[in-house]
């Protein structure tokens, strides 16, 4: 082969590669990207059941329930809208997850719009309110919660 | 005083940084008028081996100027390797300032009040020191004025003229981070008034590692800009060839070698410290280490073409750009704070902005050299699709193909929330599945490439030469799919292909006089068996772990596995700033002896965090990690209990690949030492 036809050759693999390379990730991102849901946009528009999803939103005061194995908790979520999120998890709860601060988990909602939780995550001290949340409420113009 | 020695120390040294790179661009505009037509002349023939003498430099840099120029270039050249070594002395000063100012918790400086705690155990008041941003700013800059000093003073093989070029480039890189220091991030500033007491530093941090990680996955970044220092050197002085290629080599492998430990060791860290039992949880800071590790790796492979066989010129200096370019994004990405949080952007805008402009000043004016410079690279020599060659091509363009998916599923939040308020989250699912099969794939063809011959090679003789691996590879297959029905896809391809890989790594050593072989073909070897022995750890975890979560009682027994856990006591427990809880768990196994673990859930007060500390117990064919989780209120506690058969292999493999590259660095010095003009054909 020629040393011009083999560079372009190369040229040609690196750069088939590379958009190759980024269409399968768009196409991937499509199906596996986990957009992050207040119980407002689920009342407006609820993901697909099965869907991995973040939620975020305040712990409803009173709404921490154990179950008898010591090792599930049903919770609900609340933002300023007046609807909910019913959410199961199994697992350690972070220390500072606890009723009235702000919770994000990810998991997905099954089909009775109930939200299974792989995952709570930890924050990083009481004040700490995740972008993502905070964010939304300055989108949502609320009266605010409490 | 301490704190404005150093400030002081740190001025000067981007003074001198300034000078270098000033000095550099005299050097190279100097001669270009008087020689340009000198410097346009295609290089002799092929231009394989004759360009590597060390002692000589090329003719057409000693004699084209008039005298008086040359003069100058001469002086210029001579100062500028000494102002590379000061510049170092002095950056290491300021480094050391700030070390001691951690160590005595001097409050009245404001990051050392903001991110430690007269409290702390020393040895974290000593890594604290790079635990924040701007010590771990200044850390990356101290890395990199060494580097400099060192290939200002080891550096002889390349023509002067090229190395000047290096030389320039290094200080450019410096001056921006030396600039982002000294303006937006320093971190001498003083406080006023002086605090009673420090923030304390994030308690997840407080563990040995934090010594070790970061200054290791530094050692290659700063690497890999100098390999792409050298690169800019080879493009400016229109010298892209296999000399350039064996004098960029070292600092490439060097680099590869720290960024295997670094995230090797930080995978390891992840596992134990954050108590969740996963082991890669392509976390945007964990993908910014990643990145630069495809890049390097590619990198790595193409430079061994040019400096052995003179091909693939401008697409090594491509990778090397591209590797630069990841090790920049890795860099200032994590250390702006975008990655995990877009918040912390609007708490710092000047910083963030700082930041995104370095970011494209770099990237960009890499990018605009390679456009400008690579129409002056001529091409190297060719090869047959079936060779050596191909096979790292094949390599090149799969690890570019996983590093784009790395990348977009990294940014593509970034890119989606600025663009549409969109906010999204990338995880483990996209990055299994659009990562995953290419680098099976990629791993596949591993086996295969170093079973090649350079040049030309035939299809049959190959298929000869690895009849031994797909053997195994299918006896593999059959077994697994036999033995452990029901096995997912990818761990089922995992650990088929581990078996298979790792039979065929070690082929190239067939038929070969073990103690006559090359020390950088054992390097080759070791790395390539230490893929296969990461992926067959990988793959295990994934396919055979057990996981027990419940609430129990103390004096219950939980199994997992093979094991059989009695909860024996909890007890409160205090340490040097934190309280904690720890269980007492009697292991058994079988009928075998009974050992004793101890995990704990610590509190710290400063800041309030709670960290879970793992009790790991490691057996040949596996881990044992055990956690306490809370109280349920009715006098359980809750146990997340894992076995994870053979997940040890994870960090064997990686710490195997660092070991092949460190065998393959010592093998290709002292091949060079020996005789610099001959490149061996590995």
């Amino acid at each position: 082969m020629k040393a011009k036809n083999q560079r372009l050759t190369l040229l040609v693999l690196a750069v088939a590669s590379v958009l190759g390379a980024v269409l399968l990730a768009m196409s991937a991102l499509k199906d596996q990207a986990a957009y992050f849901y207040a119980p407002g946009d689920v009342a407006r528009e609820a993901p697909p059941a099965g869907r991995a999803v973040r939620i975020g939103g305040m712990v409803k005061p009173g709404s921490i329930e154990r179950s008898p194995d010591g090792v599930t908790i049903h919770f609900i979520v609340t933002d300023e809208t007046p609807h909910v999120i019913p959410v199961r998890f199994k697992g350690i709860v972070p220390d500072l997850f606890k009723e009235s601060s702000g919770v994000v988990a990810e998991g997905r909602f099954d089909a009775a719009g109930l939200f299974v939780a792989d995952n709570i995550l930890a924050k990083h001290d009481e004040n700490y309110m995740p972008p993502q949340l905070d964010r939304k409420k300055g989108e949502h113009k609320s009266e605010s919660l409490r | 005083m301490i704190a404005e020695l150093g400030l002081a120390a740190l001025w000067l040294a981007a003074a001198l940084s300034l000078l270098q790179l000033g000095l550099g661009v005299a050097t190279l505009c100097l001669p270009a008028s008087e020689a340009r037509g000198e410097g346009d002349h295609p290089k002799g023939g092929g231009g394989v081996i004759d360009e590597a003498s060390p002692a000589t430099p090329p003719p057409r840099y000693a004699g084209s100027p008039s005298p008086s120029a040359m003069g100058r270039q001469n002086s210029y050249a001579a100062a500028i390797r000494p102002i590379a070594v000061v510049q170092a002395l002095l950056v290491g000063l300021a480094f050391l300032a700030l070390i001691q100012l951690f160590l005595r918790t001097d409050l009245s400086v404001k990051l050392v009040a903001a991110s430690s705690h007269s409290l702390k155990p020393w040895i974290y008041k000593f890594a604290g020191t790079w635990g924040n941003h701007e010590g771990s700013m200044l850390l990356w800059v101290t890395v990199l004025a060494f580097a400099g000093a060192a290939v200002a003073l080891l550096e002889r093989r390349l023509p002067e003229r090229t190395l000047t070029a290096t030389l320039a480039a290094q200080a450019a890189i410096g001056l921006g981070f030396y600039a982002f220091l000294l303006f937006s991030s320093n971190p001498f500033e003083r406080l006023f008034p002086v605090p009673a007491e420090g923030n304390g530093l994030n308690p997840l941090l407080q563990d040995p590692g934090l010594a070790f990680h970061p200054p290791t996955l530094y050692f290659g970044y700063v690497g890999i800009s100098v390999a792409f220092s050298f690169a800019v050197g080879a493009l400016v002085t229109r010298d892209v060839g296999p000399a350039f290629a064996r004098a960029m080599r070292p600092w490439v492998l060097a680099a590869w070698i720290f960024l295997t430990l670094g995230i090797t060791a930080g995978s390891y860290w992840a596992y134990y410290e954050l108590g969740w039992g996963g082991w890669w949880f392509w976390d945007p800071v964990e993908n910014a280490s990643l990145m630069p590790w495809l890049a390097a790796t590619a990198l790595l492979h193409s430079v061994t073409v040019l400096a052995t066989r003179d091909g693939l010129r401008a697409w090594t200096v491509m990778l090397a750009v591209v590797a630069f370019s990841m090790s920049m994004v890795g860099t200032f990405l994590v250390r702006s704070g975008i990655l995990t949080s877009v918040h912390s952007f609007a708490v710092d805008p000047k910083r963030g902005a700082f930041i995104l402009v370095l970011l494209a000043l770099y990237i960009g004016g890499a990018l605009t050299l390679f456009g400008l410079r690579v129409g002056t690279v001529k091409e190297g020599s060719t090869f047959e699709p079936v060779s050596r060659e191909g096979a790292l091509v094949l390599n090149n363009l799969l690890l570019s193909a996983v590093l784009g998916i790395v990348l977009v599923g990294t940014l593509y939040p970034l890119a989606a929330e600025a663009a549409t308020g969109e906010k999204l989250s990338v995880g483990p699912p996209y990055f299994n599945s659009a990562a995953g099969p290419i680098a099976l794939l990629l791993v596949a063809a591993m086996a295969a490439g170093p079973l090649l011959r350079w040049r030309r090679d035939r299809l049959r003789e190959v298929a000869g030469r690895i009849a031994l691996p797909i053997l195994v590879t299918a006896l593999a297959l059959l077994a697994l799919v036999l033995l452990v029905p029901g096995l997912g896809i990818l761990p089922l391809l995992g650990l088929m292909l581990a078996l298979g890989v790792g039979a065929a790594s070690l082929a190239p050593l067939w038929k070969r006089k073990l103690l006559r072989t090359p020390l950088f073909t054992w390097g080759m070897v070791v790395a390539h068996l230490g893929i296969a022995v990461a992926l067959a750890g990988m793959a295990s975890e994934a396919a055979f772990t057990r996981e027990t979560l419940v609430a129990a009682r103390v004096g219950e027994t939980v199994r997992v596995g093979p094991y059989s856990l009695r909860f024996e006591s909890v007890e409160p427990l205090a340490g040097p700033n934190w309280t904690a809880v720890e269980a007492k768990l009697v292991v058994r196994r079988g009928s075998g002896d009974p050992f004793v673990l101890l995990p704990q859930a610590r509190m710290f007060s400063t800041p309030p965090t709670e960290t879970s500390e793992a009790a790991i117990a490691t057996r040949l064919d596996g881990q044992l990690y055990t956690v306490i989780g809370k109280p349920d209120g009715a006098g359980r506690w809750q146990l997340r209990l894992w076995w994870k058969p053979f997940v040890t292999l994870i960090w064997l493999g990686g710490a195997l690949v660092a070991l092949g590259g460190l065998l393959a660095l010592v093998g290709r010095v002292r091949r060079e030492r020996r005789s610099p003009r001959q490149e061996a054909w590995a």
